[in-house]
């Protein structure tokens, strides 16, 4: 049997199906981890990252313990909370969630940062008073790069999901950790599959998410920004140094 | 792997620290040479799909595409994609670590060719340059800054990612990491995890350097 059809049997077999062990409930376990790491990443995030945003302080504190954060390994941060925390679902939580702030944090910060202080100046002047200008002003014109944050954030909690099946013992990088154990090459490749699918798909509907949250004026095509005009950002180091 | 958790087990051993010192090196410059392969090889594709990609758009938009749909699948997914066809190999663990880094230089460099002012290459035509001269002594150079900071992102995200290649046998600092896991032993995790942070910024400090060094025109356009 060649190998494209043993991964299609494999797909095809009701076992695989059903049961704890079966695909609904490892894509179930691997989307609920994800989903409760971000809720509460985003929680913490947003709020600090736009405060700081909208004081211009300590901004640069925050992205340099974001970068040295990030600087560490997603594997090594999910083994230390191993230690920290035994097996199970907590140190998965644990360290997801970790990795989950420091994109979203950055983000938010430069985009309030960034905002054009000429447009302040003017709601100011229209008699605003601070809170609504953070969230009539600051908040919509910064909501591209924060989207961009929480999509980052995202795909690698769902990433890194996949090696917390060391330490949480479910999810669906399940499959690929046993297919390595027990050599089986056709449950590694289907599991690569499906983990692949879903980074995939959560991708693509906050891609979809981000076009129905930026503000209108702000779209591309909107006739505020010339097409041409748009330029695309090469991906930087955010300040680290 | 360990059924409990031992509380007394602290987070450094010295003594064990000291006699595994040659171990440290042996992992360190295991990682250190999974990265270079993994950087070199990106720089040495994505250079002339980059320059081809900036000239022609109709390659440039689909090559992007396909390069961002490769840099959502989860690290141990790509590897996992090659086991099947290439074993535990150092191959498996390159496919992947090349692929990663290639879609951050190319778009990189395809972004800082496109920023070369059009005046420029105006000038530089009304000068007589050929192609060829004025991709290399005029491009390239103003595009410097960019492909320097896309080298910079590949080179730490690698190697941050090489730790994940000691789950497929290749060494590496990972499999400190993944000692600790296995033995439920502090030591080699927190040995292994420092190292690799330390290695991360070092090179980016490095890269920053040369970043410096050979473009002196931008350092005023900084702080």
């Amino acid at each position: 049997m060649g190998f494209a059809a043993a991964v299609f049997a494999w797909f095809a077999s009701p076992a695989h199906w059903s049961g704890p062990g079966g695909v609904p409930i490892r894509l179930l376990e691997h989307v609920q981890i994800s989903a409760v790491a971000m809720a509460v990443a985003i929680v913490v995030a947003l709020p600090i990252g736009i405060t700081l945003g909208h004081l211009h302080r300590f901004g640069n504190l925050a992205i340099n313990v974001s970068n040295v954060g990030r600087a560490i390994p997603s594997f090594a941060i999910l083994v230390i909370a191993f230690e920290i925390f035994g097996l199970g679902d907590i140190p998965a939580f644990a360290a997801l969630t970790l990795l989950a702030i420091p994109p979203m944090l950055t983000n938010s910060y430069i985009g309030v940062r960034d905002v054009d202080p000429e447009v302040l100046d003017a709601a100011r002047g229209m008699g605003m008073r601070e809170r609504r200008m953070v969230f009539g002003i600051e908040l919509p014109l910064a909501i591209p790069l924060i989207m961009a944050g929480i999509k980052t954030s995202a795909v690698q909690v769902i990433a890194t999901a996949t090696l917390a099946a060391i330490v949480a013992g479910g999810g669906l990088g399940r499959y690929i950790l046993d297919g390595l154990g027990q050599r089986d090459d056709t449950q590694v490749f289907a599991g690569a599959l499906l983990v692949a699918v879903l980074a995939l798909a959560v991708e693509l509907s906050l891609s979809g998410l981000e076009q129905i949250l930026v503000p209108r004026g702000l779209r591309e095509g909107s006739g505020n920004i010339p097409m041409e005009k748009i330029p695309m950002e090469p991906i930087r180091p955010q300040g680290m140094i | 792997m360990a059924a409990f958790l031992d509380a007394t087990d602290p987070w450094i051993r010295w003594d064990w620290f000291w006699r595994h010192v040659p171990e440290f090196q042996l992992r360190l410059v295991e990682h250190i040479q999974l990265t270079v392969i993994a950087v070199v090889l990106g720089l040495l594709i994505a250079a002339p799909l980059g320059v081809v990609a900036a000239r022609w758009r109709p390659l440039r938009d689909p090559l992007l595409a396909v390069g961002g749909v490769l840099y959502t699948v989860p690290s141990l997914a790509f590897f996992a994609f090659f086991i099947p066809f290439t074993g535990l190999s150092l191959a498996t663990a390159e496919i992947p670590l090349v692929s990663y880094t290639l879609l951050i230089l190319l778009r990189n460099i395809v972004v800082g060719l496109d920023g070369v002012p059009a005046d420029v290459l105006d000038a530089a035509r009304g000068m007589g340059y050929r192609p060829l001269a004025m991709l290399l002594r005029i491009e390239l150079p103003l595009a410097t800054p960019a492909i320097l900071a896309g080298l910079r992102i590949a080179t730490v995200t690698t190697i941050g990612l090489v730790t994940v290649t000691a789950l497929i046998g290749q060494g590496g600092l990972g499999s400190l990491i993944n000692t600790g896991l296995i033995e439920d032993f502090k030591t080699p995790l927190v040995v292994g995890t420092v190292l690799c942070v330390l290695l991360a910024l070092g090179a980016d400090l490095g890269l920053a350097g040369v970043e410096r060094a050979i473009t002196p025109w931008s350092r005023q356009r900084r702080t």
